[in-house]
């Protein structure tokens, strides 16, 4: 078991990033990454709850049949995300209905259930916690990096606030509206995971894995 | 981790399920107040836009000073409010209409086919009276069919303005029934005649100064005399006994029994 340190905290920000290593929670990070000030709050809401979705499997750990393992976590997290949409609807209404049903679907962003399973299971409270605030903070991270790229050159803009004047505006930025539609995220996290790659090469996979060589996954990445 | 019976892991299940419930439930609750003042701010932002869309209806909404706009789901056959419909919820749902009731062709000189049974319409309102009523008009003009609203003053029989806010009317000629000019002079125009029946008409030329007929008459639109015809047969339909006729008429007599402005 270990101590927790801050190094749990700081891991999961580049060396074992949930998006750019697991490649965990790409659904979300497709949908609600055209803007910045979406991809912020989605990041707040994943860090909210995966921060205490930790916490609270790890403080049920030794509790919990292991034949219900599954579903209490569920019901944890899901319990967890309805109060983060009711909070949203209540205190950021308009960012929320454009969120719309993404803040729902965090139930299924693998990044909560696996951290719950990999990690807040097998540790203690306080890792747990400091667990799921890292990866939080790297899968918020990421989304601010993409939401932020996919503003800034297919909107001109940052959080609303115009930086290249458009040239429907009267000024000189050509828009790319590619980056206006979902895939270009992809393009977008192609290039970070290539980049985060070639920094660290540990984190290239083992070339070819043959089936029978293949390592059970935690969870099934979406 | 120990694999105990099922007595004790359905008791940890319950557990885990109450405790969350509570919290889920007590999250719904706190906050419900919070989140019901934020749909009324979204609904009065909407209406306000499309009141604001509305050349002259605009100025109408600044000189109403601290009115406020309400909606409301009007059943036309009585013109009484159908309270337990819920007015945003039609709008968002079939675009403010619900009930479709076919209409034989004597009675169509808008040419709409139907006619729905509840309408949202828009009031404006000062304290309980209403100062303005804005209502969805829409009928066959030339081209197309036009749709836009007729604001009519709280008496239930002057004309505040009109507005089209969709039609595909000949460029240039028809199309003018969206320009401010030929919408003003809708304004202060009367609808009905003292026996209660539809006297607002569009003509081609308008009578003499004085003459009775003045005040129920607004110029035609020169060169477009199928659009203004149009524009003539939807407003008297909309106005009449099929439309909103019902409606104005609780209006009229709320305004003549003075102070109560409430026609419900």
């Amino acid at each position: 078991m270990s101590e927790p340190t801050l190094r749990t905290l700081t891991r999961p920000l580049v060396d074992e990033n949930p998006i750019t290593l697991q490649i965990l929670g790409i659904c979300s990070a497709l949908a609600i990454t055209r803007r910045l000030d979406t991809a912020l709050l989605m990041g707040l809401s994943v860090i909210f709850v995966l921060t205490l979705s930790n916490a609270s499997i790890s403080l049920l750990r030794r509790q919990v049949p292991r034949s219900i393992r599954l579903i209490v976590q569920i019901t944890v997290i899901a319990s967890l995300v309805t109060v983060v949409d009711q909070l949203l609807q209540a205190f950021a209404w308009e960012l929320s209905r454009q969120l719309s049903i993404f803040v729902g679907l965090i139930i299924t962003n693998c990044v909560v259930l696996g951290r719950g399973e990999s990690f807040a299971l097998s540790h203690g409270v306080r890792a747990s916690a400091l667990d799921g605030l890292g990866n939080g903070l790297g899968y918020a991270g990421v989304l601010a990096l993409v939401g932020g790229v996919r503003e800034l050159l297919g909107s001109g803009s940052l959080l609303g606030v115009t930086i290249l004047d458009r040239v429907d505006a009267g000024g000189w930025y050509q828009p790319a509206a590619l980056l206006l539609l979902p895939p270009s995220a992809f393009f977008l996290l192609g290039f970070l995971v290539w980049g985060v790659r070639a920094l660290r090469p540990e984190q290239v996979e083992a070339p070819e894995p043959r089936p029978e060589a293949a390592q059970t996954a935690v969870a099934g990445g979406r | 981790m120990a694999e105990p019976g099922p007595g004790r892991t359905l008791l940890v299940a319950l557990a885990v399920c109450g405790v969350c419930s509570l919290v889920v439930t007590g999250s719904v609750v706190l906050l419900r107040p919070f989140q019901v003042e934020n749909q009324q701010r979204e609904r009065e932002r909407r209406v306000r836009a499309l009141v604001d869309g509305l050349p002259g209806v605009s100025d109408l909404v600044e000189a109403a000073g601290e009115a406020r706009i309400e909606l409301r789901v009007v059943e036309l056959a009585t013109g009484a409010y159908a309270t337990s419909r819920d007015a945003s919820a039609l709008l968002e749902k079939s675009d403010g209409a619900e009930g479709e009731v076919p209409l034989p062709p004597e009675r169509d000189p808008a040419g709409i086919g139907y006619v729905p049974t509840h309408v949202v319409v828009y009031e404006l309102r000062r304290g309980d009276r209403v100062d303005t009523a804005i209502l969805p008009i829409h009928g066959q003009g030339y081209l197309s069919m036009m749709r836009g609203y007729l604001a009519v003053a709280g008496d239930g029989e002057t004309v505040r303005g009109i507005a089209f806010t969709e039609h595909h009317e000949t460029p240039g000629l028809g199309s003018e029934v969206e320009s401010p000019e030929w919408q003003a002079r809708w304004q202060g125009r009367r609808l009905y005649g003292s026996d209660g029946e539809v006297r607002i008409r569009v003509v081609k030329t308008l009578p003499a100064a004085g003459s009775p007929d003045a005040p129920y008459v607004v110029q035609g639109i020169s060169g477009a005399t199928l659009t203004s015809a149009g524009v003539s047969e939807l407003v008297r339909f909309w106005v009449g006994p099929d439309g909103f006729g019902p409606y104005l008429e609780r209006l009229r007599a709320a305004a003549g029994s003075e102070g109560e402005g409430d026609p419900s």
